[in-house]
């Protein structure tokens, strides 16, 4: 059985238009996912509607045969699900080790917090360097790794990555697609947003391509990869050429 | 003479040198790169050129005119343009209004005008099909997408006819196949007469867009060269790139 499943969903902001439309996608467990598409092609809503942000007008959305649909964020969470958006909402002014804790906002016993908190700092040591600085002064990479690891605090079993690669430098980029195959690794579902298409397919297991909302084409991840006309329409059709002589 | 001269330039933000005697320059004409890895105070530098915040100490030239001194619709006056994060109160506003509050004679108040001036939506328009969003020209600013703003950001950086465009991260947050024909219409504004100044992660971009490259630190300048002569520097690979 599928670990979550949207069926026919269709969901828009406010009076505004339908974003996705008419939505139809199948996430398997321990599989990780990378969404590609076009700006505006709906890749974050979809995000938002899977995590109770943002509710679908039509259609239907199900984890573990659950019904999410109008549940709220906090439920969503409860259930094994965890977000990291793409401008990684961390609170600036808070220390590395208070952000991690109000990732498990939800956790009433103060042990399994503590619990929690000090695993995700064996595997991000640099977090644990770094504790008592505020996250407004950690580096752009740091900050992502911050998120994510606020995102594991709950131990969720889909984790949802929006844009992760954004704004880092080449270098620390590659640490964070590392991260994202270690949680696959870990036994966790992955799914990944990104522009940085490539490295974001070559990543994961399977790849979608959301375009006008709705999920277009998908395959395994090489598979997406290596099709010339998803090279051409949502990879760069120049890019093989730049990357050549680049190496 | 240079285009644009930063001669050696410092600002701390507290106890920390964000940018530290730093010293580069833009010739006339070059897609210019500024690389280094997060914190170098690439941002920082691109905010003292702009005006948003003023050195410590140093100069900034800008066609032989000291700039450094000067509030950022002045710099601009000049002829260096750049994309901002657009401010809450204009995410309410509509796309061709985000652009039509940077022409020069209408600005912000220009806006509570009977209407707006023929040739400047005409312009807005033009500048919008340039970077391929013209059909969300009527589209609140609120509503559109992360990449899309950006490519909103961007065509309101061609609305005062710059000489010269910085541009922060163009590429992130685009899609690759869209990044393309962005890329080409920087080389056809640069073939136009029009120099930039690029903060970008993108090697693909930096590398085959840019010339020269331009490396900064730990608020330092590193080093400076054509792109294939960085991607090869000892010390860039080891701070910036990492292995490939």
């Amino acid at each position: 059985m599928a670990l979550l499943e949207l069926e026919n969903v269709t969901a828009g902001y406010g009076h505004g238009p339908d974003i996705l439309q008419d939505l139809s996608l199948t996430i398997e467990a321990g599989r990780s996912y990378c969404i590609i598409g076009p700006n505006g092609a709906g890749k974050s809503t979809l995000m938002r509607v899977i995590c109770g942000l943002l509710h679908p007008r039509q259609g239907k959305v199900t984890y573990k045969g659950e019904v999410l649909n109008d549940m709220r964020t906090d439920e969503v969470l409860r259930r094994g699900i965890s977000f990291v958006p793409q401008d990684r909402s961390l609170f600036p002014d808070m220390t590395v080790m208070e952000n991690l804790r109000m990732g498990g906002f939800i956790l009433s016993s103060r042990k399994d917090l503590h619990n929690r908190v000090e695993q995700v700092l064996q595997t991000f040591t640099i977090l644990r360097e770094r504790s008592s600085q505020r996250a407004k002064t950690l580096s752009g990479g740091e900050q992502q790794m911050l998120a994510i690891g606020r995102a594991l605090v709950l131990n969720p079993e889909v984790i949802m990555l929006d844009e992760p690669s954004l704004g880092l430098a080449p270098k620390i980029a590659r640490q964070i697609f590392e991260i994202v195959r270690q949680l696959k690794d870990l036994g966790m579902t992955v799914i990944l947003v990104e522009q940085n298409a490539r490295m974001g397919l070559e990543s994961s297991d399977w790849g979608c391509v959301l375009d006008l909302g709705t999920n277009s084409f998908e395959g395994p991840a090489d598979t997406v990869l290596n099709d010339p006309r998803i090279q051409e329409l949502y990879l760069g059709k120049r890019r093989e050429s730049r990357r050549e002589s680049w190496k | 003479m240079p285009l644009l001269e930063v001669r050696n330039l410092v600002k701390h933000f507290g106890g920390i040198k964000a940018v530290d005697d730093c010293s580069f320059s833009v010739e006339k004409g070059t897609i210019t790169a500024l690389i280094g890895p997060n914190g170098a105070g690439k941002t920082t530098a691109f905010n003292m050129i702009s005006g948003l915040i003023k050195p410590d100490s140093g100069t900034i030239t800008f066609n032989g005119k000291r700039i450094d001194n000067l509030q950022p619709h002045q710099i601009t006056r000049l002829g260096v343009s750049r994309t901002f994060q657009i401010s809450r109160d204009l995410m309410d506003m509509t796309v061709l209004e985000n652009l039509v509050v940077q022409f020069p004679t209408t600005g912000f108040w220009g806006l509570f005008q009977a209407s707006i001036l023929h040739h400047e939506e005409e312009r807005a328009i033009e500048l919008l099909d340039f970077v391929g969003i013209a059909y969300l020209a009527r589209e609140k600013a609120k509503n559109l997408s992360y990449g899309q703003k950006k490519l909103m950001e961007f065509a309101a950086t061609l609305m005062t006819e710059p000489e010269l465009i910085l541009l922060d991260e163009p590429a992130g947050g685009i899609n690759p196949a869209l990044m393309d024909s962005i890329l080409e219409r920087i080389e056809l504004l640069n073939q136009q007469g029009i120099s930039f100044l690029i903060v970008e992660h993108n090697m693909d971009v930096v590398m085959n867009l840019c010339n020269p490259v331009i490396v900064m630190a730990y608020g330092k300048f590193l080093t400076q060269g054509p792109p294939e002569q960085v991607q090869n520097d000892r010390h860039v690979l080891e701070a910036y790139l990492g292995e490939a």
